[in-house]
């Protein structure tokens, strides 16, 4: 099965901790990307910029509204996703639990709908 | 023939008991689909109960019911192809087939059924009767009653649930020695919750809360038989014994409510408390001590009174004491600040439950309020005592324990 990681993060404590020095952001992501890439889960994954940077549209009868800001006015905002390939929830569960993102956030492990 | 169609019926119940659990894993281990397994199954026995009088019942009736319901679930897999993953159920299916054993015994995949059941993906409330329904073949309406909510909102949970399992792909697996145990503990709450919930029946005059009980037993013994070295498992079976001993106990020739320190032990079941102890000797020998196996020991212990003709609360205290470091549980709190009270008198008791007085979960929780009632009575404090006895008389809905408190309440305060 391939399952969708969201790293729901909340933003003002990422300021915080990245502001630390000598924090390095991206060390820890990278090692665990390298995790996923050897044991052959990773599909794919990014990191999102701030939700200040995000954009809402939507469109009622012919009119398209585009709004600033994130969908959902919460503490907690997605900052960034992985695919991965699992055979279970367990698995994915484990992925879940090793991603440096769940040591300062929640992570969010949804199974991808797959269409043949 | 009518005497062909009694036995028909007779030999698919017979089956349908003996091996729901069992076909039903088996059918839904690889596929994970639980609700399809038991659509699969109800189609087989309604055809079985077709059939079998004109037919006789066949050789290996598991085998038969197996391979008719594979049949339909192959059939309405097929009928919905366009859906998602069609192509790989059927792979699966035919995976399952492919290891089916010569002699036609059905593998027993009921373990990792319940594992399923008891994930921590699901709702912790809905492990018990997942359990009951796919392992026992208990039907919503009986489970609802049970658990007292509407079988519209059981059977949605059930759905859910099921569901769940399917979406996110719960694993139908024993867990690695690293987790089993914190797994396990999952397993063995829900059977302990449908115990709990057979036990508040003391009279027995409900007859589907009564046979709860006795399921929730089964349940303990084939944990206990496919998990052998596993100290938990029969720890909470000896606990569970240890109970249903006392069962016939709890309750007066009039049908009043008899306390534990009180009851009648020649109306104990013996033999089965002989079974409970050597249950516990046997958990004990893995040197692994953990929640059941101390509450089956404050069971052992009580019921040592018919040796000794006393209770050795200063034990039952040690093993409040145990008890309390592994989980914050108020209901031990309570239990220990009796045991406390027993030892040091009702001043001490009264302390050990202050240390607890915030704690929300116990303005609805009548033990409370019972044992505080009790333990401001003997220090004398009956204004207390009185709102206590109130308070605990008012939040119990059994008859029998509510006059006990009243009885209790006029003899203590005057």
């Amino acid at each position: 099965m391939q399952y969708m990681l969201l790293i729901h993060m909340d933003e003002s404590v990422m300021a915080t901790a990245t502001a630390q020095p000598g924090y390095e952001m991206s060390s820890p992501y990278a090692a665990y990307g390298e995790a996923l890439v050897k044991a052959g889960a990773m599909v794919s994954g990014d990191r999102l910029k701030p939700s200040s940077s995000a954009t809402v549209v939507r469109v009622r009868g012919d009119k398209t509204e585009v709004l600033d800001g994130p969908f959902a006015d919460t503490k907690e905002q997605l900052g960034g996703f992985y695919i991965i390939e699992a055979p279970d929830l367990d698995a994915a569960i484990q992925w879940a639990a090793r991603c440096p993102g769940a040591q300062l956030g929640t992570i969010e492990v949804r199974p991808i709908w797959q269409m043949q | 023939m009518a005497g062909d169609d009694e036995d028909a019926r007779a030999a698919a119940e017979t089956a349908a008991r003996r091996s729901y659990g069992r076909l039903v894993a088996y059918l839904s281990a690889r596929t994970r689909d639980v609700a399809g397994a038991e659509d699969a199954l109800a189609d087989a026995f309604a055809a079985a109960l077709e059939s079998w009088p004109r037919s006789g019942v066949p050789a290996n009736p598991e085998a038969w019911l197996l391979s008719v319901a594979r049949r339909r679930a192959i059939d309405t897999v097929r009928r919905r192809i366009t859906s998602v993953n069609a192509t790989d159920h059927l792979k699966l299916l035919a995976e399952e087939r492919a290891d089916d054993s010569s002699d036609g015994a059905v593998p027993d995949e009921r373990l990792r059924l319940m594992f399923a059941c008891a994930h921590p993906a699901l709702d912790a409330g809905v492990h018990a009767p997942m359990i009951l329904q796919t392992v026992l073949g208990f039907d919503a309406a009986a489970i609802a009653s049970a658990f007292l909510v509407s079988p519209a909102t059981m059977s949605q949970r059930l759905v859910r649930a099921k569901s769940r399992i399917k979406q996110a792909g719960i694993p139908f697996r024993i867990p690695e020695p690293s987790e089993l145990a914190a797994r396990l503990d999952g397993v063995l709450s829900a059977i302990y919750a449908a115990y709990a919930e057979g036990w508040v029946d003391a009279a027995g005059s409900d007859s589907r809360r009564r046979n709860l009980a006795g399921e929730a037993i089964w349940l303990g013994r084939l944990v206990t038989s496919l998990l052998p070295d596993e100290a938990e498992a029969p720890g909470l079976l000896s606990l569970m014994l240890f109970a249903e001993a006392r069962r016939p106990a709890r309750r007066d020739a009039d049908g009043d409510y008899v306390p534990l320190g009180e009851q009648d032990m020649e109306r104990w079941d013996h033999a089965l408390i002989g079974e409970a102890e050597a249950l516990l000797r046997r958990a004990s020998s893995f040197g692994e001590t953990g929640r059941f196996q101390l509450e089956a020991a404050v069971q052992s212990a009580h019921c040592a009174r018919r040796y000794t003709g006393r209770t050795d609360w200063p034990a039952i205290r040690r093993l409040y004491d145990a008890l309390s470091t592994l989980s914050a549980s108020p209901v031990v709190a309570i239990n220990r600040a009796v045991a406390v009270s027993n030892c040091d008198g009702p001043a001490a008791g009264l302390s050990e439950l202050a240390r607890i007085a915030g704690d929300p979960r116990l303005a609805s929780y009548q033990p409370y309020w019972a044992a505080l009632a009790d333990l401001e009575g003997r220090c004398g404090n009956f204004e207390a005592a009185r709102a206590a006895f109130d308070r605990a008389i008012g939040l119990e809905t059994d008859q029998a324990v509510r006059a006990f408190l009243a009885r209790r309440r006029a003899a203590m305060i005057h």
